[in-house]
């Protein structure tokens, strides 16, 4: 049962910047509907009682003190990008 | 056709702390560019984040102070988009589950109060900053990347420029108030952008809303929203209609300038953080930092109007900063009268320090230096002209005003004998003067008055001198 279309497997693609060919997409789509189908056994499941959780794991309140210990060396960082200038990153200019 | 004028606000604010919002790297303004940076911030490979504490106190005691209902569970989530700013192609900020919400400023404007409702109060971490150059590149710093920001976003309650600005700065003075942020827009730890609409008054519907951006200070924030009415105004009874687009405020020419149209491609994906943990916030913590919130400034001021009788302008101006109020308590505590002391920090102080743009604390003026000076004031031992004097040493260069007074030999002279020989020296070499005030030149009483300040390097008794030398005169 197949509801995605080619389109919107492209049009998430483009979302996340990744480039994709027809048969790509069209392999993807028929992917991502089983996972889909696969997820929406979960609806099935009376959840009315529940609160809801965004993490898997019971853990909250995992916070750290505010003190600054640690930093990245800039030379370091600048070795791994294409182009710098005056200790900043270079890019092309996008608006 | 006549518009209703419908605006909402969305106020980014950067949150104080020593460290940033998700990793231990220095948060500080203006260090070298890309000094404050971490690997968690810039997205290498396998790091995870770990949440502020500090942050998530100045998220609460902020949405406390903007009479917001904190969240008992509240959890982070990535919003997606690509942009050099950006190193890990999502901010980490919260969607469904804000911080803070269902809160409200009061403000006044032309002696109305009204309240503007705060939709939500939220923590998300800053970007970095590009700066464009003329050669088609632009250089990144990520030192501002992962720095702790709150988003306030108002419902769509402000009807006028005048209330968006009124809004702003009662808004700034209650961040201030609280310590988390220096709310200074000049370094962009306060930002704000606009979302304006307009409607024909009585409908209830809203309009089409244009976001404006780039608006640097409070002055422009309230032309911007002026211009952008005016064009909706004249693009609407032309028959146009108006696009949901996002402009731009020049501020050289005032007007504002279409950015980017909004389409469907502005999708930010949201999805729960998976890096973090939810946070829960119990009573106990929600009391421990509500104790932490300073009386903020309209508590301040009822209590200046109600207990120091001052003046209701008085109580505003003062209550507007932080610094001046505290500085204001001070002075008062220090033993001078509340009125003198208004007067002198709205007066003589607010003129200095605006005209050498400087910050109260930078100046070598002390609460205890100025309440010196007033007490000396209203014991009549100098007059407001010598204290002119007197503040100019104290803002400059500190001290007890009596010392200053001593040492520069400023007393005022009060003494009655001492004045009234001179007041007959100045009469014996004026007799002109004399004549004509007999004549009824009332001037020629100023004039002598003059010579008789001189004579005494302005330190004669003003009150008393204008006594004598009429006596004096009359005996003649």
């Amino acid at each position: 049962m197949t509801q995605l279309t080619i389109n919107e497997v492209k049009r998430h693609a483009g979302l996340a910047r990744l480039a994709m060919t027809d048969a790509e997409a069209e392999m993807f789509a028929g992917q991502l509907d089983d996972i889909i189908g696969f997820a929406n056994v979960l609806q099935e499941v009376d959840t009315d009682q529940i609160a809801p959780m965004t993490h898997p794991l019971p853990l909250y309140n995992v916070l750290r003190k505010d003190i600054p210990t640690d930093a990245l060396d800039r030379e370091e960082m600048l070795e791994s990008v294409k182009e710098h200038e005056a200790g900043q990153i270079k890019v092309p200019t996008i608006i | 056709m006549n518009f209703e004028t419908v605006v909402g606000l969305e106020v980014h604010v950067e949150l104080k702390t020593d460290s940033k919002i998700m990793s231990p790297a220095h948060a500080h303004f203006g260090a070298e560019p890309n000094m404050n940076i971490h690997v968690i911030d810039l997205a290498y490979p396998g790091v995870l984040p770990v949440m502020n504490e500090r942050a998530v106190d100045f998220g609460m005691k902020a949405a406390m102070a903007l009479n917001c209902e904190i969240a008992p569970v509240t959890n982070f989530d990535r919003k997606h988009y690509f942009y050099p700013d950006n190193p890990k192609a999502y901010q980490i900020s919260q969607d469904d589950r804000p911080i803070g919400a269902n809160g409200w400023v009061e403000i006044e404007v032309e002696g109305k109060k009204k309240k503007i409702r705060i939709e939500r109060v939220h923590l998300e971490e800053d970007a970095g900053k590009l700066t464009h150059t003329d050669e088609g590149h632009s250089l990144v710093d990520l030192n501002r990347q992962g720095t702790p920001l709150i988003e306030i976003v108002t419902e769509a309650d402000v009807r006028s420029p005048e209330e968006a600005y009124a809004f702003l700065e009662k808004l700034k003075a209650i961040i201030q108030y609280t310590g988390v942020s220096d709310v200074r827009m000049e370094e962009g730890s306060l930002r704000c952008d606009a979302n304006i609409s307009i409607r024909p008054f009585g409908q209830e519907q809203f309009g089409t809303k244009t976001e404006l951006k780039n608006l640097n200070s409070f002055n422009f924030v309230r032309r911007g929203i002026a211009y952008e009415v005016e064009r909706q105004e004249k693009v609407l009874l032309s028959g146009g209609k108006i696009d949901q687009e996002t402009r731009r405020y020049d501020e050289a020419t005032g007007k504002t300038l279409l950015m980017r149209v909004k389409g469907p491609a502005n999708d930010y994906r949201f999805i729960p953080e998976p890096d973090l943990t939810d946070i829960h916030i119990d009573e106990a913590w929600i009391e421990r930092v509500r104790a932490e919130i300073p009386e903020l400034p309209d508590a301040r001021k009822e209590r200046y109007i109600n207990e120091l009788d001052l003046p209701v302008y008085d109580a505003m101006v003062l209550t507007l900063t932080k610094d001046m109020s505290d500085f204001f308590e001070a002075t008062v505590a220090a033993g001078a009268d509340a009125k003198l002391a208004s007067n002198w920090l709205m007066g003589e102080v607010s003129g200095y320090l605006n005209a050498e743009s400087k910050e109260l604390d930078a100046t070598a003026l002390t609460p205890e230096g100025l309440a010196s000076m007033i007490k000396l004031i209203a014991d009549g031992t100098i007059s407001s002209k010598i204290a002119k004097k007197v503040f100019k040493e104290l803002i400059e260069n500190g001290g007890d005003a009596a010392v200053i007074v001593k040492e520069k030999g400023l007393v005022q002279i009060s003494d009655e004998g001492t004045l009234r020989t001179i007041v007959t020296e100045t009469l014996d070499a004026n007799e002109q003067s004399i004549e004509d005030y007999k004549n009824g030149k009332e001037r020629a009483v100023g004039f002598l008055v003059g010579q008789i300040m001189k004579a005494t390097k302005g330190q004669a008794n003003p009150p008393l001198v204008n006594k004598i030398l009429l006596e004096e005169i009359a005996k003649r």
